[in-house]
């Protein structure tokens, strides 16, 4: 369990973490989830006692980061990929920090076979691909056995094959009753994984809230039509006081969950439906709303206001 | 957090590395070779020295004279075992895995610190004798007033040195800044301001001035230096403990 309470981290006038309370709990995945520069990186940072919080409190277990006796067997983080010296080797890297923590030799062993770098085990670090690198991260993670795991935007850069590698991982150590926390800027990537969800936008809390609880309120859910019949199921809709939305590609849409109805109610009326399906609205979209005001980094779509002449248009003319 | 679990951690962080192996190596190398050459050069010049300068020839002091150059590996030494971790951003993943920063720091400097007096110690003794050998019989012996002394300094200099580097290299971080600092300091600037006559005063309370005071067995006779081989050691020593403390201050304060 981890437990923040106030934190706060100013850089002279600028607050890259305000005021942040919330609790990560076992036993599930929990997505920390915000834009680029949102503050999540600084926030896991002082987890790790890495940074100090200008004002408020972490807690690991109830106890502060550095009065963990051997804190790699309670949280294991992943923070960086590159976060190790590049011409120490795979298994020189992982040992170091096991003798730091007090961890047998033969664990080394067993986390390089978890994330399968077994074979690559004597080569130096800087040789590694930005997946094996990543692999070698989670292994370091992973070396204490810990309770509580902490991974910073892991798919970053990942193949497919990674990607789903890690997923999959982070489930598996959630239903072993172990925390784990994880990072993104992708809401995709974490419907996919986390059960539980923290939203952060510039540094400051936007939500706090099961990743169901969140599709319930954040998605629009509806129910998309198709008919050769149009005017006639328009008219039914109506009469039975559905309200239809008709776009533009010659589909009708129906807001709220109520496909049996309007199945049923064309069925009564014997109109042939071509499509009959419901739809959720992403939820990539959601977390864009969310944190519209909050992005720091706005990238501008607007086009070129006119049109620029081609190359050569002013002597063409002459 | 069990001290010794962090120094055996350390060691292997130490031993697993090629730039310690070639740092040393070329400290050893350097310090010997030039050594001997220059003992070699001196034997065939003693004849042609004016009488003072023969009067008070140091054959010891001699056969050290390559530690001028081989100091600068043990400062490249020092400098990269403390900020390889800063450069690489191992210190992040070192730091969360021991959050006692201070055990921490003296960990690394305690291990780092063993390798460099054994090291010094051999090539201080290797460099003596090889250089006495080429000497002849200008030759100082081991049990003569103050040759031991000066040999064992020899090698507790070039450990100083490369603490003090350790500590330096622990405040700046960077290790591009820190060896561009550090390298000219001892090579240059600390002989020109040691050797010019308006600076003298001054330049002879700087670390390598004083510390090489120790290698010293025959007292030049212009010598009006206030301090002898141990106030010199000392000093040389208050030097490295200013830049530890220093390193440990900013790493208690500093985010990571």
């Amino acid at each position: 369990m981890i437990e923040l309470a106030g934190l706060t981290k100013r850089y002279g006038e600028k607050v890259a973490v305000n005021n942040l309370t919330f609790t990560v709990r076992p036993g599930i995945v929990t997505g920390f989830l915000g834009p680029n520069g949102a503050g999540k990186s600084t926030t896991m940072r002082m987890m790790l006692g890495l940074d100090r919080p200008t004002s408020g409190d972490v807690r690991i277990d109830g106890k502060h980061y550095d009065q963990l006796k051997d804190p790699l067997s309670y949280i294991g983080a992943l923070l960086d990929a590159k976060a190790m010296h590049g011409g120490r080797s795979a298994y020189n890297h992982l040992l170091c920090l096991a003798q730091s923590n007090g961890i047998p030799t033969k664990r080394v062993h067993e986390v390089l076979d978890t994330v399968g770098l077994t074979a690559v085990a004597k080569k130096k670090a800087k040789g590694f691909s930005l997946g094996m690198g990543q692999r070698l991260g989670i292994a370091g993670a992973l070396l204490g056995d810990p309770r509580i795991l902490m991974f910073d935007e892991p798919v970053n850069g990942l193949d497919p094959e990674g990607i789903h590698w890690i997923r999959n991982l982070m489930k598996s150590l959630a239903a072993q009753g172990r925390t784990v926390f994880v990072s993104s800027h992708l809401m995709s990537e974490m419907a996919l994984t986390a059960d539980h969800l923290v939203v952060i936008g510039q540094g400051r809390l936007l939500a706090d809230t099961s990743m169901a609880d969140f599709i319930a309120q954040n998605s629009r859910s509806y129910v998309r039509i198709r008919t050769p019949q149009r005017e006639r199921l328009l008219d039914v809709l109506h009469a039975a006081g559905v309200t239809v939305v008709e776009t533009g590609n010659g589909t009708l849409e129906v807001d709220g969950g109520k496909s049996e109805q309007i199945g049923e109610l064309a069925a009564q009326h014997q109109i042939v439906l071509h499509e009959l399906s419901p739809q959720q609205a992403s939820l990539e979209e959601a977390f864009m709303q969310l944190t519209a005001e909050s992005v720091e980094y706005h990238a501008h779509s607007d086009a070129p206001s006119e049109p620029q002449p081609a190359w050569g248009d002013a002597w063409k003319g002459k | 957090m069990a001290a010794t679990q962090v120094i055996r951690s350390e060691w292997t962080k130490i031993r697993s590395v090629a730039s310690t192996v070639w740092t040393l190596s070329l400290a050893v190398v350097v310090t010997i070779g030039l050594g001997i050459l220059i003992s070699a050069l001196s034997k065939n010049e003693f004849d042609n020295m004016s009488r003072k300068d023969q009067l008070s020839f140091d054959p010891t002091f001699i056969s050290f004279a390559g530690m001028s150059l081989g100091q600068l590996a043990m400062i490249v030494f020092g400098v990269l075992v403390v900020s390889n971790e800063y450069s690489t951003g191992m210190i992040r993943t070192s730091l969360a895995a021991v959050p006692q920063r201070g055990t921490f720091l003296a960990s690394k400097i305690a291990v780092a610190t063993g390798l460099c007096l054994v090291v010094g110690l051999v090539t201080s003794f290797v460099t003596f004798f090889l250089g006495q050998a080429m000497l002849g019989s200008h030759r100082a012996e081991i049990g003569d007033p103050g040759v031991l002394r000066a040999v064992i300094g020899g090698g507790v200099y070039m450990t100083l040195i490369a603490m003090f580097s350790m500590g330096v290299a622990a405040m700046l971080r960077s290790p591009m800044l820190s060896l561009g600092i550090l390298m000219p300091f001892f090579f240059l600037i600390s002989n020109i301001l040691g050797n010019v006559s308006a600076t003298k005063k001054v330049g002879r309370f700087l670390p390598d001035q004083a510390g090489s005071k120790i290698m010293q067995v025959v007292t030049p006779i212009d010598d009006d230096s206030p301090y002898g081989p141990w106030g010199g050691l000392g000093i040389m020593a208050l030097w490295v403990a200013a830049a530890l403390i220093g390193a440990y201050v900013l790493l208690k304060k500093r985010d990571a």
